[in-house]
């Protein structure tokens, strides 16, 4: 195939609509003029949203004062978000995707009911929503307000607009245009099978990766912790008893049942503080981090291999009615109590490399610190698949893609707000890892005081009250984002609703919900990889293909538990501090997953012939490929010990065999070993990592070179059908849509191929 | 606006909020079901609302959806 015709004219033959029916799309003509046509109220309303916007970012970036209002930050996102939703995604949508609505969505084509429904635009941006969105966003702005409130900000609203939303509405218009297929089938359709292998390996690496560095942000939580530990558990009868519920006694009823599990949920929370008040709940459930690590890797094994009704589903709805519900009230609280930040624009570690918490300077570390929520390359696992498979109409996707990533910007940025609102002193005992701080309220205190850090002054009584106002035995080195999230959500919500009376309730609210999300990531992660090495293994052995086979699905499993647990065991007993070294690791992969869903939406742009604007997908794709390539060497290159895992392998090896009996932060021989075997397999990975997505990048741009001396090249799109539904494409319907609903509401239900929703 | 419009207006909002939280939460999966069943094998014989999540889960079972971080 050579030259293509321009988009909303392709396939016109096929494309013809039935006679009897309205028009099934609104006229390109009629979109464009109703674009175009500025009235004064519509200028008025951009001129408001644009200087509002400038007026917060002045505030947040020029004035600078002493503190600075929360509401700013919010100000400054929504504005810029509404702005880069109106015009760089629809400048996306005209130069680049050309969505054509009159080209039935596979929800249409392949409806069945089931996987395939065509779902109202609002619903599916939930939906989507709900699927993409856990804990990710809440604990990587966290860790990067190390730097100071500034680059963070930055990084999520800018890396969101250009990054981030780009690669999710992408990879989600590619899906659709392809019945549904996964990033996986799409890498080895478009980058041949060297590329695609690479990236399916990738792929899984990642997966084990995230999914036990996720788990550790659990442990972390939880540890040492009666109340939490209680409560958290509680969430697995509570599932169990609504999946019995749903099975057995009132089959379809999920949000009934959803009600019912949340308030067993915040019994739960309540009961987890009368038990950590007793002795015998303090002995019971006080348990140390290796054990609760331990409990999370049976977990989630028989959690994968059960039966999804029983725990999973539920789980799932729990998990989203949570979801929903606490970002909701997240938003309305920063709203309404308007907290003071008095955290500097940027830190004194904005321009250093040696922070406690995360090690390395700012480019390119505060990239991969935060991924969810500026670009996260998991999504193009969830954008691809199952979200595809539910769209109405073509050009539905810019609200739900590109918008449905805003969203989650959204969360990361009131995340940001969150720990922003806290203490600078507390901030640093609480995320300094145990091996700097000795775990002790003194040595917590001497640790952060000598950071000599402008405006911290941190006292043993601040952090005795905190542990006591958020009942905890301690706060000193909670690392890993969720404990200290927790602080920032209670002190802003005891604001709103209970006064500090309410701050233990609201702290392990908070750590509820976050171990929910991961929780839920952890089984379905698990399942999806087992599935995703079924599937690989099925190549060579046909039987590992057959899902219903048990000892296959067990085999595969165990082999997925396995690896994320031994990482996850791993960064439980690191003398290091666990987290604070693998979290770098967990940012890199996720920006390698993105740039390789950038990756192949470059080739698949390249093939359709779209040169000129190319750079919308190359453009993000440089950057993350720059970022994490970048990262991935310091990591392995890096001479100093903090930074790069094989500096600090060699550190330890030369410690050992010099005959000393203790090293920097270990203090026996066996942490000095236990160091020496962590870094070389966080070395190990960081290798395999950048290799694979080298590999595929570099596939990627032969397959654009090629299409580029050819004009273009093969597509591998489903072949067009012509669609017999209408729905309007954005929140609320045009001017041009509300006509054509009207016309389609006239007619007689017989003639009307309905719509699901409504 | 009068009182009772206020309220009209009110209970349709509500409505509304309702709907799309159940659409959110997945809770009109059977409906959506039904509908497409009625329109492509009118008169058959549809799966029970019990025997319909059931297969629901069980082919969930067979084709797991991600969760992302």
């Amino acid at each position: 195939m050579s030259k293509k015709q321009n988009g909303s004219h392709r396939h016109a033959d096929v494309l013809v609509t039935d006679p009897d029916l309205p028009a099934v799309a609104v006229d390109p003509q009629q979109i464009e003029a109703e674009d175009r046509r500025w009235t004064p109220a519509k200028i008025a309303l951009w001129v408001g949203i644009a200087l509002l916007g400038g007026i917060a970012w002045t505030m947040l970036a020029i004035v600078r004062g002493e503190t600075v209002n929360a509401i700013w930050f919010v100000f400054a996102a929504v504005c810029t978000y509404l702005i880069a939703y109106r015009f760089y995604s629809k400048f996306i949508e005209r130069h680049l995707l050309k969505p054509d609505d009159r080209r039935a969505t596979p929800a249409e084509y392949k409806a069945d009911g089931k996987d395939y429904a065509a779902t109202d635009r609002r619903v599916l941006y939930g939906h989507h929503f709900a699927a993409i969105a856990g804990a990710g966003p809440l604990v990587g702005p966290v860790l990067a307000a190390q730097m100071g409130y500034l680059p963070g900000t930055l990084w999520i609203i800018i890396g969101v607009i250009f990054a981030g939303a780009v690669q999710d509405y992408l990879v989600m218009f590619f899906s659709m245009r392809r019945g549904g297929r996964s990033l996986g089938q799409m890498a080895r359709e478009e980058l041949g099978v060297i590329g695609g292998t690479a990236a399916l390996i990738a792929t899984l690496a990642i997966m084990i990766i995230i999914v036990a560095i996720l788990a550790l942000v659990v442990v972390n939580a939880l540890g040492e912790s009666p109340w939490g530990v209680f409560s958290v558990a509680m969430t697995i009868p509570i599932a169990l008893f609504m999946g019995v519920y749903l099975r057995y006694l009132r089959p379809g009823k999920v949000t009934e049942v959803s009600i019912i599990g949340f308030v067993l949920l915040m019994l739960a929370i309540i009961g987890g503080g009368w038990i950590s008040e007793t002795s015998w709940g303090v002995e019971l459930f006080t348990l140390d981090r290796t054990t609760i690590a331990w409990g999370i890797i049976i977990y989630g094994f028989i959690a994968a291999v059960l039966p999804v009704w029983l725990l999973l589903a539920p789980r799932d709805y729990l998990s989203t009615f949570m979801k929903i519900g606490t970002i909701v009230m997240l938003a309305v609280a920063i709203v309404i109590v308007r907290p003071e930040i008095s955290v500097p624009a940027f830190s004194e570690y904005a321009g250093r490399a040696d922070g406690p918490i995360v090690a390395g300077s700012l480019f390119p570390f505060l990239f991969v610190t935060i991924a969810c929520g500026a670009l996260s390359g998991f999504h193009a696992l969830i954008s691809s698949g199952t979200t595809p498979k539910m769209i109405e109409k073509e050009r539905q996707t810019r609200f739900i893609g590109y918008g449905g990533m805003l969203m989650e910007s959204f969360v990361a940025i009131m995340a940001l707000v969150a720990a922003l609102s806290i203490d600078r002193g507390i901030y640093f005992a609480m995320n300094s890892s145990a091996a700097a701080t000795g775990g002790t309220v003194e040595g917590a205190v001497a640790f952060v005081n000598g950071l000599g850090l402008a405006g911290v002054n941190l006292t043993p009584d601040m952090l005795n009250t905190l542990a006591t106002n958020v009942g905890e035995e301690t706060v000193v080195s909670r690392t890993g984002g969720a404990p200290t999230l927790a602080v920032g959500l209670a002190q802003i919500m005891q604001g709103l609703i209970g006064g500090p009376g309410m701050m233990a309730f609201w702290y392990h609210f908070a750590i509820m919900f976050e171990a929910l999300f991961i929780l839920t990531a952890v089984d379905a992660g698990t399942r999806v990889a087992r599935f995703m090495l079924q599937d690989s293994i099925g190549n060579f052995i046909p039987r590992f293909r057959d899902t219903s086979w048990r000892a296959g699905a067990w085999i595969c499993t165990a082999v997925m538990v396995a690896g994320w647990g031994a990482i996850l065991i791993m960064g439980v007993t690191d003398p290091l501090g666990g987290i604070n070294t693998l979290f770098p690791l967990f940012g890199i992969a996720n920006q390698l997953l993105a740039a390789i869903a950038l990756a192949v939406c470059m080739a698949i742009c390249a093939k359709k012939g779209l040169f000129r604007f190319l750079w919308i997908p190359a453009l993000p794709l440089a950057f993350a490929a720059v970022v994490t390539i970048t990262a991935s060497f310091q990591k392995i290159f890096s001479p100093v010990p903090a930074v790069g895992y094989w500096a600090n392998h060699t550190a330890f090896r030369n410690a050992l065999a010099a005959g000393e009996e203790s090293f920097g932060t270990a203090k026996t021989v066996a942490a000095m070993e236990a160091v020496v075997r962590n870094t070389f397999i966080q070395g190990t990975l960081s290798i395999l990592f950048v290799t694979l997505a080298i590999i595929v990048i570099l596939t990627a741009i032969l397959a654009t070179l090629r299409a580029y001396r050819h004009g273009g090249g093969k597509e591998n799109e489903d072949a067009p059908v012509a669609s017999r539904i209408f729905a309007p494409a954005g929140l609320t319907a045009t001017p041009a849509e509300k006509e054509l609903e009207a016309q389609w509401a006239a007619l007689e239900p017989g003639r009307r191929p309905a719509r699901t929703g409504h | 606006m009068s009182m009772p419009q206020v309220l009209h207006r009110a209970r349709d909002t509500a409505r509304e909020l309702a709907w799309l939280f159940k659409g959110v939460m997945g809770e009109n999966a059977y409906q959506a079901y039904l509908d497409h069943h009625e329109r492509t094998h009118p008169g058959g014989l549809p799966m029970t609302e019990r025997e319909f999540w059931r297969d629901k889960t069980d082919r969930q079972d067979a084709n797991p959806e991600g969760r992302c971080c």
